[in-house]
């Protein structure tokens, strides 16, 4: 794990030790948790009623929690897609667009070489899906590297770009001639499905997921390519004197964020859908996105923030039911902790 | 073919208003050294907050007031993070957008499907009658013809009044600014607030404009797309008139293309728009070094 004093992604680290920094974040939460109250209340609904339907449905029973867990999966890829290039400052807004041609590249895997076993199939979907979302986020990473656009908003034009091809291809060439009116894929065949562990759906992906995080941890904190992240990320001046190829490594980090991303679509297409549909995905890279920056790009914040926004996530379907709420009410109460993450921590000191 | 031509010009005419006026609220904005991911948000409580307006009480004047100051009010939540709070400006922008689409979803939820007769359409007299282009140019909604006017009036406040000069003056170079006299936190405030107006316009224009309906995230993009036409119009008002053309242009083609049965799938036709903004990002990209604001983005530190 990094030190707590890196120049991670612009934001500056909880001051004070570990007790205290842990009582600052819980503070933190609590505060964005009473102002969602507030708006919830300010609409006629009954805060504690959500906050319990939330808690019980994901942490109250096992079922609960592994469901949670299934979304804690696409959320710490996508984080640490955001991540990676947010070690030398690269803004990658493009994770919902890239787990969505990573989904596409799988799934073309897929329905090609069905009949593989599924030792060899999987992983080369795997290996499909890290390409396809590693090329939508390169495009974006070699117009930042020849000084041509923005990564910032090549990446979120490219995700509107991406979801529109899913449609075009789940509703034209790939469409399943059996699945009346269903714009989808066909299904996939068993040895295209991820594993999943006993009787829930948590799947491998979470093997993908840690190890991901993992991979991330050391390469930053242990390695010599860290390092040169680190130098560039402080003083890229500096870096480019120093010989640090910076042009390179803008290129590759969009390449491995984006693949990471990509390799969430492949999980969510190969374990959860099964085929490829056009309602993928709801919103998890730019849920991935906030969770890095309330992280502020480290690996152990990405897990713990990772958890509590697929609580959140999975406690915005519920309130659907429940409270007759529109399932989108709950990116209010992630915006709202991460307003008070960033202007805390920008402001504190 | 005439009228194909006449219905994608008068179709680039209507989709390009709203660009328009989020590109001005965006110009505005980054003029102060503030990049506002999250406009798209604040059109979205433009959008919602006219729509129930308009429902309720019936009158457009009302609709447009109230989601302009709702457009407004909701960008200071973002001025209150960006300047006091001293946060980072995009991913402050992306939680603003977030907050956006969240809050409109739940004010708008019992509205979605409700019908309202929208902007009322003004035929300008004598011209409206003209042939070929009376249609065209000269029958449209009021803030269709006001758009132009408003592009000038703020190059004119940007350019050619003292405030104009101060903020301008705060995006270059806020310590000098400070060193001047000037507050560069009050300043940015106020263009947040202009910027907020527009952004929310922008939205009543998509709710009560052609459309007259309210859908959650009905924006789609066009606030992003906004961003990358500021580059384009190189933080120029009046530049920005002819961005927001094309790009209305680019959206009216791909309908019309739809309309005339061109077999080529909506959903690549609908790319079009995303796509030539990036081409013309790009494009145009070598230079935008030169235009840009000298502090944009980056958060001023007063030293007192």
């Amino acid at each position: 794990m990094s030190a707590p004093s890196e120049p991670v992604a612009g934001a500056m680290a909880f001051g004070g030790g570990r007790l205290s920094g842990l009582t600052q974040a819980l503070g933190l939460l609590a505060l964005g948790l009473a102002v969602f109250a507030a708006v919830l209340l300010v609409f006629g609904k009954n805060p504690i009623r959500a906050y319990a339907d939330i808690f019980s449905s994901t942490l109250g029973s096992w079922y609960g929690f592994s469901e949670t867990l299934v979304k804690v999966i696409p959320l710490i890829l996508t984080a640490v897609a955001v991540a990676v290039p947010g070690r030398i400052w690269l803004i990658n807004v493009g994770g919902e667009g890239q787990l969505h041609v990573g989904a596409l590249a799988a799934t073309w895997g897929a329905l090609q070489w069905g009949h593989w076993p599924a030792w060899l199939l999987l992983p080369t979907m795997a290996v499909l899906g890290f390409l396809g979302g590693g090329l939508w986020g390169a495009i974006p990473g070699v117009l930042r590297a020849r000084g041509w656009a923005s990564e910032t908003i090549a990446t979120l034009l490219l995700n509107y770009v991406a979801i529109l091809l899913v449609n075009f291809v789940v509703f034209g060439p790939w469409r399943d001639p059996e699945g009346v009116n269903y714009p989808q894929t066909a299904e996939f065949a068993a040895a295209a499905v991820l594993p999943t562990f006993g009787t829930s759906r948590v799947h491998l992906g979470i093997v993908f997921a840690l190890v991901a995080l993992a991979v991330f941890a050391f390469v930053v904190a242990r390695t010599r390519w860290g390092l040169e992240m680190r130098a560039i990320g402080g003083n890229a001046e500096a870096a480019r004197r120093a010989g640090i190829p910076i042009a390179a490594y803008v290129v590759v980090l969009m390449l491995a964020g984006g693949g990471l991303a990509g390799l969430a679509g492949m999980a969510e297409v190969s374990a959860i859908q099964g085929r490829l549909r056009p309602s993928l995905s709801p919103g998890y890279g730019y849920t991935g996105f906030l969770i890095s920056w309330m992280a502020a790009g480290r690996a152990g914040g990405i897990l713990v923030a990772a958890f509590l926004l697929a609580v959140i996530t999975a406690g915005g379907d519920i309130l659907q039911m429940t409270q007759a709420l529109p399932g989108s009410v709950v990116h209010i109460l992630m915006a709202v902790i991460l307003f008070v993450v960033l202007g805390r921590r920008a402001a504190g000191r | 073919m005439i009228g194909t031509v006449r219905s994608l010009l008068s179709g680039a005419i209507l989709s390009g208003t709203p660009l328009l006026y989020a590109t001005l609220a965006e110009v505005v904005s980054e003029r102060a050294g503030i990049v506002n991911l999250g406009l798209e948000g604040v059109m979205l409580m433009g959008a919602v907050v006219g729509f129930i307006t308009m429902v309720q009480t019936g009158s457009a004047a009302a609709a447009l007031v109230a989601g302009a100051l709702a457009g407004a009010l909701f960008n200071l939540l973002f001025a209150f993070v960006v300047i006091t709070r001293r946060a980072n400006q995009l991913a402050s922008g992306l939680a603003l957008l977030f907050c956006g689409v969240g809050l409109s979803a739940l004010i708008g939820s019992p509205y979605i499907g409700s019908r309202v007769a929208g902007l009322p359409e003004i035929r300008i007299p004598g011209l409206a009658e003209l042939p070929l282009v009376g249609g065209v140019f000269f029958q449209h909604d009021g803030l269709v013809y006001a758009s132009g006017p408003i592009a000038v009036l703020v190059w004119w406040v940007l350019f050619h009044t003292r405030w104009g000069l101060h903020l301008r003056a705060v995006g270059e170079n806020p310590t000098a600014a400070f060193a001047a006299g000037k507050s560069p936190a009050a300043l940015q405030f106020q263009a947040l607030f202009i910027a907020g107006l527009l952004g929310g316009i922008a939205g009543v224009h998509l709710s009560l404009g052609p459309a007259k309906t309210w859908a959650e995230w009905m924006t789609a993009g066009r606030g992003f797309i906004a961003v990358a036409l500021v580059i384009f119009s190189k933080w120029h008002p009046l530049r920005a008139i002819g961005g927001a053309l094309v790009f209305g242009g680019a959206i009216s083609l791909q309908l019309q293309l739809q309309a005339l049965g061109v077999p080529v799938s909506p959903f690549l036709l609908d790319m079009l728009p995303y796509l030539l903004s990036l081409a013309l990002l790009a494009a145009w990209g070598g230079a935008r070094r030169h235009a840009a604001p000298g502090s944009l983005g980056r958060v001023f530190q007063r030293s007192d």
